[in-house]
């Protein structure tokens, strides 16, 4: 604290910028990311069953926002981020027993993990449309 | 070892095995045990709104009031707040590193987390208790 000015001019060891994105690396950065992202997304379902609990005439007005194109493209955005998100972490659990970290493994669970989240958000909507 | 002038932790210290934040591995043990819980928990989840989809409210409110559907949706609030919590924790940690900042950070966590939580839970209960 007291020589703030010594320390803040020590250069940087290499950073984030400067390395080339490996897919395991990107895999990882999503995986905060969305983890952040439904962190905040936990105020849409909260607020969908305090409707529910609410009246039918407020349950109605929130569905009516969730069924707008800006509603479906955030539960869409949602949808993705909660299956990526759990393949992402059942990735780690896996890692967590000490398979899957050779790096070949690694990279070919990262290409993996984002093409099924993709395929899975996909047929899950696709049910959704179908129950409907 | 034990015994050398080098070694500054107390036998006592030792087996606890808490460390200096006095929390051991406490985080992580839930970090990981709330993530288990919530791969069965979140397709409980993913299932219950996909079937609900274009639902009327009496037939949502009907649903949720089953009281299987209503403890799992509990469980499912639970677990995703607790893992949510820590979680953002950690991203808070990582990246503030100003005390005040991060100290303010880290309670708003709590409030939202316990807002959430309960917020939803009360809805579920309320549902379940019959509107």
């Amino acid at each position: 604290m007291a020589n703030l000015n010594a320390s803040s001019n020590r250069p940087l060891s290499p950073h984030l910028s400067i390395y080339k994105p490996i897919p395991t690396m990107v895999m990882s950065i999503i995986h905060r990311i969305t983890g952040a992202a439904l962190y905040f997304g936990t105020i849409l379902v909260a607020w969908w069953l305090i409707s529910a609990a609410s009246s039918e005439a407020y349950f109605e007005w929130v569905n009516g926002f969730f069924g707008s194109f800006i509603g479906r493209l955030i539960l869409f955005g949602y949808t993705w981020a909660l299956v990526h998100h759990m393949l992402g972490g059942i990735r780690h659990l896996v890692w967590d027993t000490g398979r899957g970290l050779e790096k070949e493994t690694a990279t070919k669970l990262a290409y993996a993990t984002i093409s099924a989240s993709i395929v899975i958000t996909v047929i899950l909507w696709v049910i959704g449309y179908a129950v409907n | 070892m034990s015994g050398s002038i080098n070694e500054l932790r107390t036998p006592l210290s030792k087996v606890r095995g808490l460390g200096s934040a006095k929390e051991g591995t406490d985080h992580f043990w839930r970090q990981r045990l709330t993530a288990i819980a919530n791969v069965p928990l979140i397709l409980f989840f993913l299932w219950t709104v996909i079937s609900l989809n274009g639902a009327s409210h009496k037939d949502v409110v009907a649903h949720l009031s089953s009281p299987i559907v209503a403890i799992v949706m509990l469980l499912v609030i639970i677990s995703g707040i607790v893992h949510m919590k820590l979680g953002m924790q950690t991203i808070i940690e990582d990246y503030v590193h100003s005390d005040r900042t991060k100290i303010a950070l880290l309670i708003l966590n709590i409030f939202f987390a316990f807002t959430m939580g309960l917020g939803a839970c009360f809805a579920i209960l309320k549902l379940a208790f019959g509107g």
